[in-house]
């Protein structure tokens, strides 16, 4: 008994092409293949919101001795004096929306066009595909190959970019390790964050697959060039855990931040471990 | 020894139109996917068609899409469906359908045709050629491949844009650019060839939107994208959109610009 398909249904194309297997659905799917997107767009959602809420605010950023990961570098004059800290005036006093727009396009750039995320995103966002072997809604498709997608292969110049942002919160969390009043040999709990946060950050910049590329990755041989392939060979193992170091990763500055913010609207007191 | 009936919807047709036909079949430990497409053409549709051949995962003939989902129906076992569950098998729904279960991959081969074959290294006779290990194991993970064409079947950019077929190779033939590129004696560039450049300007990897489905759905567990589609596209922007790299290719006055 035929259980109800009818021969070159739907619009032509794709999976309903006439040449194909006469065959309705989009998909035969029966596991909950959308958990996954719907998942990753929600993460990623929610970090949107609370990344734009937090980089608009322009307050609420520095607790003695932390300073949110979203305002480090602090590059314009309207910058809380930090001591000791990032405070880099290159801007001026003309800029004066929140300081954290100038440093946080870095950031961004080097996760927008990150080639995990952006898997995420064509999947959990652009539904390009939603998942594998679902049909994707589009009636059309060209991929990377055109403005503004091409400028995806730009993503080497933003992990260049990347690189010293993290030195940068290297630093900041260094000094972490003093008090309220900026004596040295102090730890809290935030500091405690500030590694997490920093280690992850570092484990996510060099498991990028342009940093892999780079360390060794275009090389043809290997074998002349014994210090590059171990390098690669360290970052590659790092790439293998790319997803789980990006989303670890963006966990953990959002933390940093919230952290930083819940001390410095004076809402929690940052418990000292010496 | 347990056997138990379960219940399975084929896709059964051809060019002309087709439809999901029921069966319940006898299925007995152990069994795969395939065996089961035995039983129905040995007791119930004995013209079924039905492409296969080696039942060990290694032949690539089988592929198919069970619950709608690309695989070997060699290397699917029974045991991961419920009992009581109605497994869908159809053909691959990228390609032309021949009939049954059966698909035109030609596709594939016209490919295949495409990538310019290995180009032996000059002064070097057959059989003189010595590599080191370290220089040919990224190449090596990808002679894995089985040819069961699955990940070609699950890229979005052709299984849902017919029209993208001519332009775009698929993950199976940009992994054979990556591997010829990565080839420690593979003589392309002193013959005038640019892998990197091609693979980009006529396989199509620009389409490529490093989803993953293809690395998913190898049979045979090759990092397609890992260790393929993304470093080959880190090579074509060596290539073509990297003026640093443009630029210390002009410094270092190394007319093909390839790190040694």
């Amino acid at each position: 008994m035929a259980t109800g398909t009818e021969p070159h249904p739907q619009r032509p194309g794709g999976v309903h092409d006439p040449s194909r297997a006469a065959i309705a659905a989009r998909h035969l799917r029966t596991d909950r293949w959308w958990l996954s997107p719907a998942g990753t767009a929600a993460g990623l959602l929610a970090f949107i919101v609370y990344s734009t809420w937090r980089a608009f605010s322009n307050a609420d950023y520095y607790a003695a001795p932390y300073v949110s990961p979203f305002y480090s570098p602090c590059l314009a004059e309207n910058c809380v004096p930090m001591r000791g800290g990032p405070n880099l005036d290159l801007f001026g006093s003309w800029w004066a929306l929140s300081p954290a727009l100038l440093i946080l396009i870095f950031p961004l750039g080097f996760r927008l066009t990150c080639y995990y995320y952006r898997k995420a995103y064509y999947r959990g966002f652009w539904a390009s595909p939603p998942a594998c072997a679902v049909a994707e809604p589009h009636a059309s498709y060209t991929g990377e190959t055109r403005f503004p997608l091409i400028l995806q292969n730009a993503h080497r110049y933003f992990f260049y970019a990347a690189v010293p942002v993290a030195g940068i919160l290297t630093y900041d969390t260094v000094l972490t390790f003093r008090d309220g009043h900026y004596a040295w040999g102090h730890m809290g709990l935030g500091t405690l964050l500030f590694l997490v946060n920093i280690v992850l950050i570092w484990a996510y910049t060099l498991s990028c697959h342009s940093c892999r590329h780079i360390m060794g990755g275009r090389l043809k041989h290997f074998s002349k060039h014994p210090v590059r392939y171990r390098l690669w060979g360290w970052v590659s193992r790092l790439n293998a855990r790319h997803m789980q170091l990006a989303w670890a990763s963006l966990i953990s500055v959002a933390l940093c931040d919230f952290y930083v913010y819940l001390l410095a609207s004076g809402t929690v007191t940052d418990p000292r471990i010496f | 020894m347990t056997a138990y009936d379960a219940r399975f919807r084929v896709w059964r047709g051809d060019a002309e139109g087709g439809s999901l036909r029921d069966f319940t079949v006898e299925v007995h430990d152990g069994e795969v996917v395939l065996d089961i497409v035995h039983r129905i053409q040995a007791t119930q549709a004995s013209d079924l068609a039905v492409r296969w051949n080696c039942k060990a995962g290694k032949c690539g003939s089988c592929s198919a899409e069970v619950n709608g989902r690309p695989r070997l129906m060699c290397m699917t076992r029974m045991s991961v469906f419920a009992r009581d569950e109605t497994v869908t098998i159809t053909p691959l729904r990228a390609f032309p359908v021949v009939r049954d279960l059966v698909t035109d991959v030609s596709f594939n081969y016209a490919k295949a045709r495409e990538v310019p074959a290995f180009v032996p290294p000059e002064g070097v006779a057959a059989g003189a050629y010595r590599m080191q290990q370290v220089d040919v194991e990224r190449s090596q993970e990808f002679r894995k491949c089985i040819e069961c064409f699955l990940c070609q079947d699950t890229c979005h950019v052709v299984r849902d844009h017919e029209e993208n077929k001519a332009a775009f190779a698929g993950p199976r033939f940009l992994m054979r650019v990556a591997e010829l590129d990565m080839h420690p004696l593979d003589a392309a560039a002193e013959a005038g060839l640019d892998r990197k450049r091609a693979a980009q300007e006529e396989h199509g990897l620009g389409y490529c939107n490093i989803t993953k489905c293809c690395t998913e759905v190898c049979p045979e567990g090759i990092r397609i994208t890992d260790n393929a589609l993304i470093p080959l596209k880190e090579r074509a922007v060596d290539r073509k959109y990297d003026p640093l790299v443009w630029l210390g290719s002009r410094i270092r006055r190394r007319s093909d610009s390839d790190p040694r």
